[in-house]
C-alpha cells in the first residue's frame, strides 16, 4: 500500500505519479490523503490501480479513467468520472452536477444524490445512484445504462438516443423524445448485474424502464414542434 | 466565473474566530475572482434606536470627522464614526433617510455601501487577500459572514460595481452568473424610484429585492418572485439579520455547494473554500436545487 499527501505533492504531483506507473506495477494500491475539494484528482489513470481518496474532492476526479479503481471516501464536485473508458469510480457521499458526463465505458457508483445533467451526453457507461438524481439527468444519451433508486427530476432523458435509463422512485417528467418504455427479460437481467455490482439491495422487479421514442434521431418537419 | 462564499456558526462560542475562519475560504476563491471581492459581516448589532452605515470613498484619506460633525449639527442627533480602510462605520440615532438625502446633498463623493442593526460590508478592487488584510477582518468576530470575489462581465472593474449589493436593513446580496434583463429591469425600477450607482446586473437584482420588500414581501416571496422576473443564470447567495438564504435560477449552472455541521453552515460555489473549515472532513455536504429557497437563522 502507498499513501500520497497532496497537502504536500499537490494535484500535478499526485497525477503525474500515478501517470509515470507502468502499467504491470506492483505498486496498485493508492491512498491519497488531504484532496482538500481540489479539482482534476486522478484524472487520466491509464492502469489497473486501485486509489482510495480520503476525503472531499473538487471537479472532475477520475475524469477519462481507464482501468483503475478509484473510490472517493466523501463528496464528488462537478463532473465526476467524466469521459471515463473503464474501470470503476464510487462516490462513498453525494455528487454534484454532470457527473459521468459523456462517459465512454466503466461503471460510475454514487451512494448518495447525484445532483443535475447526470449521465448528460453518457456513450456507453453505466451509473448507478442510490439516491436521487436532478434535472436534465441523461441528457442526449447514447449509450449505456443510468440506473436511479431514487427519484429522477425534470426532463429526464431529454433528446435521449440508445441509453437505458432504469428508476425505482418518481419522474418528476420526461424530457422530450423520452418515454417509458417495457422491461423485457434482458433488461431485469442487466438491472441485476448492475445493481449487484453497485451493492444495493433493490429488486430489478421495483424500476420502470424509459428509453428514447426515437422519433427526433433525424429531422422531420412533422416533428417541428418537438425540437 | 466569480466566487460566492458563506458562514454561518450555529456554535456561539466560535464567534470570535468568525474573520479567522473565513479568510481561507475567500482566499481559496481567488482565482475565480480576482479583479475585486467584499464581505458583509454581522457583528456588534447597535440599539434598536439607532442606525448603522456602511460608508466608502475614493479617497483613502477622507476626513469622516467631517461627516460626524456635520451630521449632528443639521439632524441634531448623535453619532460615532470608525474608519476602517477606505470604509467607515457610522453609528447614529438620526432617521436612514435623511442621513441618507443629508449624505447625498453634502458629500456626494461618499457610498452608502449598506446599512441596518448588525451588518457592515466593505469591498474594494484587489486581490481578495489584500482587500480581507485592508478592513482587518482576520481579528474579526460574528455570527456570520458573506463574501464575494468578482470576475467582471457585465461592467466595469470599480469598488462601486463590487459585491455585496445592499438590498434593505440588514439585508444584502452576492452573486455569481449574470443577467440578461438587466437593462430593461432597471428602467422599470427607476420608473419606481429606485436609485442606482453602478451600470451592473446585480446591483439591478439588489434593487428588485429592495423593492419587493419595501413593498411588504417577505424575503422568501422577494426570491421565488425573482425566479420569474430576473432572467439569466445566477446562483444568489443573501446576507440577513440572523443569518442567510441561498436561491439558484432554475438551469442552475452556476456551481453551488453546501455543507453543514453541529457548528456551522457554510455555502460556497467550490467545495474546496470550504474544505479549510474545521470538521469540514464529516460534513453533510450536497448540491443545493434549483429554485428552491434554502434559509439558515430564521429569518424569511
Amino acid at each position: 500500500m502507498n499513501e500520497i499527501d497532496l497537502h504536500k505533492v499537490g494535484v500535478r504531483g499526485i497525477n503525474s505519479h500515478l501517470h509515470n506507473l507502468p502499467k504491470n506495477t506492483n505498486e496498485k494500491h493508492w491512498i491519497i490523503h488531504n484532496p482538500m475539494g481540489q479539482h482534476s484528482i486522478a484524472c487520466g489513470i491509464d492502469a489497473p490501480l486501485q486509489i482510495d481518496i480520503r476525503g472531499h474532492v473538487g471537479f472532475y476526479c477520475g475524469g477519462m479513467n481507464k482501468d483503475a479503481e478509484l473510490t472517493i471516501h466523501g463528496h464528488a464536485g462537478v463532473g465526476t468520472a467524466e469521459n471515463m473508458m473503464s474501470g470503476v469510480v464510487w462516490v462513498k457521499g453525494n455528487s454534484s452536477e454532470s457527473a459521468g458526463a459523456t462517459g465512454n465505458g466503466g461503471l460510475l457508483v454514487i451512494d448518495g444524490d447525484a445532483s443535475s445533467r447526470c449521465g448528460i451526453s453518457m456513450k456507453g457507461i453505466d451509473i448507478v445512484v442510490g439516491g436521487s438524481v436532478g434535472h436534465m439527468s441523461a441528457f442526449m444519451a447514447q449509450r449505456g445504462n443510468l440506473v436511479v433508486c431514487g427519484d429522477a427530476g425534470d426532463a429526464l432523458g431529454d433528446s435521449i438516443y440508445e441509453a437505458r435509463l432504469y428508476v425505482k422512485g418518481k419522474v418528476a417528467s420526461l424530457g422530450a423524445d423520452c418515454i417509458e418504455k417495457e422491461m423485457h427479460a434482458e433488461h431485469l437481467a442487466d438491472l441485476e448485474r448492475l445493481l449487484k455490482a453497485a451493492k444495493r439491495k433493490e429488486k430489478p422487479s421495483e424500476f420502470r424502464r424509459y428509453g428514447s421514442a426515437r422519433k427526433l434521431y433525424n429531422f422531420s418537419v412533422d416533428h417541428a414542434d418537438a425540437y | 466565473m466569480c466566487g460566492i462564499v458563506g458562514l454561518y456558526l450555529k456554535n456561539p462560542k466560535l464567534k470570535p474566530k468568525l474573520g479567522k475562519m473565513f479568510k481561507p475560504m475567500i482566499i481559496e476563491m481567488t482565482n475565480r475572482g480576482p479583479d475585486s471581492a467584499g464581505v458583509a459581516i454581522y457583528r456588534n448589532p447597535v440599539k434598536k434606536a439607532q442606525t448603522k452605515f456602511s460608508l466608502a470613498h475614493d479617497d483613502a484619506n477622507y476626513d469622516w470627522k467631517k461627516i460626524d460633525v456635520g451630521l449632528e449639527r443639521a439632524l441634531k442627533c448623535d453619532c460615532t464614526v470608525k474608519k476602517i480602510g477606505n470604509h467607515c462605520i457610522l453609528v447614529t440615532n438620526a432617521k436612514e433617510p435623511a442621513v441618507v438625502s443629508w449624505l447625498k446633498a453634502h458629500h456626494p463623493g461618499v457610498r452608502v455601501v449598506g446599512s441596518g442593526h448588525t451588518i457592515e460590508i466593505f469591498k474594494e478592487v484587489g486581490l481578495p487577500a489584500n482587500v480581507y488584510d485592508k478592513f482587518d477582518l482576520d481579528e474579526a468576530a460574528g455570527t456570520h459572514i458573506i463574501g464575494h470575489t468578482r470576475m467582471a462581465t457585465e461592467s466595469a472593474v470599480t469598488t462601486a460595481g463590487s459585491h455585496p449589493f445592499a438590498t434593505g436593513a440588514d439585508l444584502c446580496l452576492v452573486h455569481n452568473g449574470s443577467l440578461s434583463n438587466h437593462n430593461r429591469l432597471r428602467e422599470n425600477l427607476r420608473k419606481e424610484g429606485m436609485d442606482f450607482q453602478t451600470e451592473n446586473d446585480t446591483e439591478v437584482a439588489a434593487a428588485y429585492m429592495t423593492w419587493k420588500l419595501r413593498g411588504g414581501a417577505t424575503l422568501k416571496e422577494a426570491l421565488e418572485d425573482g425566479l420569474r422576473d430576473l432572467d439569466g443564470f445566477y446562483t444568489f447567495l443573501v446576507g440577513t439579520a440572523d443569518g442567510f438564504a441561498v436561491v439558484r435560477d432554475p438551469i442552475a449552472c452556476k456551481h453551488a455547494v453546501m455543507a453543514e455541521t453541529d457548528d456551522w453552515v457554510a455555502m460556497a460555489t467550490e467545495y474546496r473554500a470550504i474544505a479549510h473549515l474545521p470538521g469540514a472532513d464529516n460534513a453533510r455536504i450536497w448540491e443545493p436545487e434549483p429554485t428552491i429557497v434554502y434559509t439558515w437563522g430564521g429569518h424569511a
